[in-house]
């Protein structure tokens, strides 16, 4: 175990850095903790970006992990505005943009993921915005008010969210996605309708199937985006929301090895036993799918950071957890667990069109993932169902009739 | 300020004072009180605050909603006074309030 003389550096303030600073003073490590973040804001929670903090529901103060006093209290030096510039494996010390050297005992990387940018003509174009951080959100806040038209391009979870918070809030809103459905790459095509239908009722519109050849604009501001064949969609402004990549640049220059993100092990430890990483930057085993794959989730940050802070102060590794998600849209709570991985068929729980409903996948009689809409049982008990790795009938399964608790007799 | 006593499973005592306004959950958060996990940050979505209400405090800390109730149903070792504490608010009418925290919130 360490002792109050091992020096963690955390590179990275994000929901994973701040978690595992606070994991690891709650596991009872007192040692010194130097959290490094390059945003200008202490630790805070990203989901509500998109969701209660875009409506106004939920002010900034309401998104702290911690009070900003927490930090000082805890022995945690909070660098903000500053990233780690580059790792010296050998020495074990990591160099800050500002220039100061700071040795570790303990490096955990938590860098996070950058949304992934268009390279086409009009990208850089004031009213081309991203929604990654706080000072994003800002921006996006500041461009969709009453009648205000906001096209979005990528139909994932953010273009979702965003275009729900953008109607409430009274703007008009046109997705555009490239691939036929929207969510196409992250559930499953009966979700992707009924997400489609639901949105389409509120007032949203699809563009399917369509490319983006250019952002048009005038004086330097966005006006349209330029649909591949010509079409001009006008807008005040866009929101890119196509993916996310790792930022794993510091880990790969020092030698790690990275294949989209910073590969670790079970205990989050990358191939330097003095170095993890944690959250979204990471490339991850997942020992209930026996394979590995990169999460960017709330619940990966916070596995992660619980594994980091075990490792680090000597207590047992909690279990592995089956991966989740949510999103909140509208009237709706989306919960998903687990992944589809290798799954052969899918169960449909409920009817789609009550906006009440779970879609199942199963590889042979195993549960690898569900989709819950507004369905908290088939969730809670599919989470379940994921881990426990037995054969269910899907004949119960889809029955609404049998509960999910006889389904898991 | 409410002042709020959070009991671990083990026992272990932590007296909180915590702002109107912010849930039963938060409070715990921001204060670093261990056993209230709360993955989601207070979304209803995945019943890791679950807590146990003082017997004296069911009425004050009100009834949970049709997802909170479905969401509890599933969680481990729940009691008839189990919560959800990101789903209670804090007012100054919670003074005094005590919650128990379960033996895991996974």
């Amino acid at each position: 175990m360490a002792d109050a003389s091992t020096q963690v550096v955390i590179l990275g303030a994000g929901h994973a850095g701040g978690s595992a600073a606070a994991f690891l003073r709650q596991y009872g490590f007192d040692g010194p903790i130097t959290l490094v973040g390059d945003e200008p804001i202490a630790p805070y929670q990203r989901p509500p970006l998109s969701k209660a903090w875009l409506k106004g529901e939920a002010n900034a103060d309401d998104l702290m992990l911690k009070d900003e006093s927490w930090y000082a209290e805890n022995n945690c030096r909070l660098l903000l505005g500053v990233t780690g510039a580059a790792i010296d494996r050998a020495g074990k010390t990591v160099t800050l943009s500002t220039g100061e050297t700071v040795p570790y005992d303990v490096l955990v990387i938590a860098t996070g993921a950058r949304a992934r940018k268009l390279t086409i003509a009009g990208a850089d174009l004031e009213g081309v915005l991203e929604l990654r951080t706080a000072a994003d959100a800002e921006k996006l806040k500041a461009a969709i008010g009453p009648g205000r038209r906001l096209a979005v391009v990528g139909g994932g979870y953010v273009g979702l969210e965003a275009a729900a918070s953008g109607r409430a809030l009274g703007a008009e809103v046109v997705i555009v996605e490239r691939e036929s459905r929207c969510l196409a790459r992250v559930a499953c095509e009966p979700l992707s309708t009924f997400f489609q239908d639901y949105h389409r009722q509120h007032g949203v519109v699809f563009e399917l199937a369509a490319g983006v050849e250019a952002f048009e604009g005038e004086r330097g501001h966005i006006t349209g985006v330029r649909l591949t064949g010509g079409r001009v969609i006008a807008c005040d402004a866009v929101l890119v929301g196509v993916g996310a990549m790792p930022n794993e640049e510091i880990a790969r220059e020092a030698g790690l090895p990275c294949d989209n993100g910073v590969l670790v092990d079970l205990e989050a430890r990358t191939s330097d036993p003095s170095i993890f990483a944690i959250g979204d930057v990471t490339h991850r085993p997942l020992p209930l799918y026996e394979r590995t794959h990169r999460l960017e989730s709330v619940p990966n940050a916070l596995e992660q950071a619980k594994l980091v802070a075990s490792a680090i102060a000597g207590r047992p590794l909690p279990a592995a957890e089956v991966p989740w998600f949510w999103s909140d849209q509208y009237d709706l709570k989306l919960q998903i667990a687990g992944l589809p991985f290798e799954a052969d068929t899918i169960v449909v729980r409920g009817e789609p069109a009550s906006a009440k409903f779970a879609v199942f996948h199963l590889k042979g009689e195993l549960l690898q993932s569900v989709e819950a809409v507004n369905a908290a049982p088939e969730f809670m008990m599919g989470k379940q169902l994921i881990a426990r790795r037995t054969p269910i009938s899907r004949e119960r399964l889809a029955d609404p009739a049998v509960s999910m608790k006889e389904v898991a007799a | 300020m409410a002042k709020i006593k959070y009991v671990e499973h083990d026992g272990t005592e932590h007296d909180v004072d915590v702002k109107p306004g912010m849930s039963v959950m938060e409070g715990a958060i921001r204060n670093n009180v261990p056993g209230i996990d709360a993955d989601c940050g207070g979304a209803c979505a995945c019943a890791t605050c679950h807590v146990y209400v003082d017997e004296a405090w069911r009425d004050k800390t009100g009834t949970p909603s049709a997802m909170e109730e479905s969401m509890l149903d599933f969680a481990e070792n729940v009691e008839p006074n189990s919560r959800l504490s990101c789903q209670i608010k804090v007012t100054d009418e919670l003074d005094g309030l005590t919650v128990r925290m379960p033996e895991s919130q996974h």
